[in-house]
């Protein structure tokens, strides 16, 4: 059994090396290429690849991919940011589409506890999205790697738990509801669950919203933690719902960049296709890698991309 | 039971028929957004359809803020981009467009469930979302660069 999984693990690290192999090249090539000399179809193609292997790391990582799209492809791509910003959202929300079916029919996304947090989180997306359109690139830019930063510290400090004690629902919670039962399978029972601090939970969500639109971010980083640490919703049905919520929020700033025309179909098809055929893998990964040490290097990642933001916005490293 | 006491919450461990229903059109919406994401884009990047703004341009149009952009190759913001939609690279956006807009019909389906349990609270949250989708979706937004 021990040698079935060692095995497994070391079939799987050769993939990683092969992948890495692949993309690292794609990056630099990315990072360096002269832009004017370069084929058109190059770039699409270079997006694809790194998608791909961003989908792979997202899933077991437990980000959704934009987090990690919008600081990578800005940082060491050719395109404007308004068209990188754009195409995340997309990316964002064609994976939250992907999986809304599923978690709503398993029951690990709740659409009672869904709903008022979505409506509020996207309208603020929608004046976020105007405010980061309006904003000089530069601002916006450094703007994200700041917060690319913070996420990167936010998801190595954030503590999750499995099953927050919530010993009385608030007043806002009881009056709307917000409680259910989902069907543990890891433990195979029923697990019974309601929230509190719900006032505070949507204020949050103003928040999130709001930075879904300014960066594009698909906000699962934000949302989760909100959901889970904040209104005391347990780990699975905070991260089945974040993505239900994400799908809708995403949506509202999605519509106000494609009115802008901030959306190119040749950065945000590719970007898409390459981040859910990634995914694919990733779900695969999932079982056999360890999480903490893909979450890690998502972390490694986040920092090195948010710091290039960041310069790259100061105008320190063009 | 973990992290409950004293409680009335829905007895019912499944999803709730409203879910499945949200889920059901939300599944044929998304699949269909996505192939018809992915043959509009074919059809733009092989040539089979002639594209708006040509491939080869596209590297020296790209880096432009979006206001440039829309001015250096005619194509409109808003939903003018239907006007055009004979050529590729808007034909593209068909998928994208259809992927965004998904949402609002798997709210409506929402709508007579919640009338008929009288669940205003939840109703009013409900309409108000398709509110804000559908203003976003219109275009009336916008933000001078």
């Amino acid at each position: 059994m021990n040698n079935n999984r060692h095995t497994a693990r070391r079939r799987c690290l050769r993939w990683w090396v092969a992948l890495f192999a692949v993309t690292s090249p794609a990056l630099a090539y990315a990072a360096g290429a002269p832009e004017a000399s370069t084929p058109w179809w190059i770039w699409p193609l270079v997006l694809f690849l790194v998608c791909f292997v961003l989908g792979m790391i997202a899933v077991p990582a437990g980000v959704g991919g934009g987090v990690l799209f919008v600081p990578i492809v800005s940082g060491f791509f050719p395109f404007h940011l308004d068209f990188v910003r754009g195409a995340g959202l997309l990316v964002a929300l064609a994976s939250a589409l992907a999986a809304g079916p599923g978690l709503l029919r398993a029951g690990l996304a709740d659409l009672r506890l869904a709903l008022p947090p979505m409506l509020l989180a996207s309208a603020s997306a929608i004046v976020g999205a105007l405010v980061g359109l309006a904003l000089p690139a530069s601002v916006v830019e450094a703007a994200l790697g700041i917060t690319i930063l913070c996420i990167g510290g936010l998801m190595w400090s954030a503590r999750k738990s499995e099953f927050p004690e919530v010993s009385r629902p608030d007043r806002l919670g009881a009056a709307l509801r917000i409680n259910g039962i989902f069907h543990d399978a890891s433990l195979g029972r029923e697990v019974a669950w309601q929230v509190h601090r719900t006032p505070l939970g949507l204020v949050l969500f103003v928040g999130i919203g709001m930075l879904a639109g300014v960066f594009g971010l698909g906000a699962g980083w934000a949302n989760v933690p909100a959901l889970n640490l904040v209104m005391g919703v347990p780990l699975k049905v905070a991260a089945g719902t974040s993505g239900f919520i994400l799908s809708i929020v995403d949506s509202s700033a999605a519509w106000i960049y494609i009115n802008q025309g901030a959306l190119l179909a040749i950065v945000a098809v590719p970007s898409v296709i390459g981040m859910m055929l990634g995914a694919l893998i990733g779900v695969r990964l999932l079982k056999v890698l360890r999480a903490s040490s893909i979450r890690k290097l998502v972390i490694a990642i986040l920092l090195l991309s948010g710091l290039r933001a960041l310069t790259k916005g100061l105008g320190w490293w063009a | 039971m973990v992290g409950m006491s004293g409680t009335n919450p829905r007895q019912n461990p499944r999803a709730s028929p409203e879910q499945l229903r949200y889920a059901r059109v939300l599944d044929y919406g998304m699949k269909a957004g996505l192939a018809v994401l992915i043959a509009g884009f074919l059809a733009y990047v092989s040539g089979i359809v002639p594209a708006q703004v040509p491939l080869e341009e596209l590297p020296r149009l790209w880096v432009l803020r979006v206001p440039d952009y829309l001015r250096e190759t005619g194509m409109t913001s808003g939903w003018g981009w239907l006007a055009m939609v004979g050529a590729g690279d808007v034909l593209a956006l068909i998928g994208i467009a259809l992927l965004a807009g998904i949402s609002a019909p798997c709210l409506l389906v929402l709508i007579p469930v919640f009338a008929r349990r009288r669940d205003w609270v939840y109703l009013s949250i409900t309409l108000l979302q398709i509110g804000v989708l559908v203003l976003a979706a219109s275009g009336v937004l916008t933000m001078a660069h």
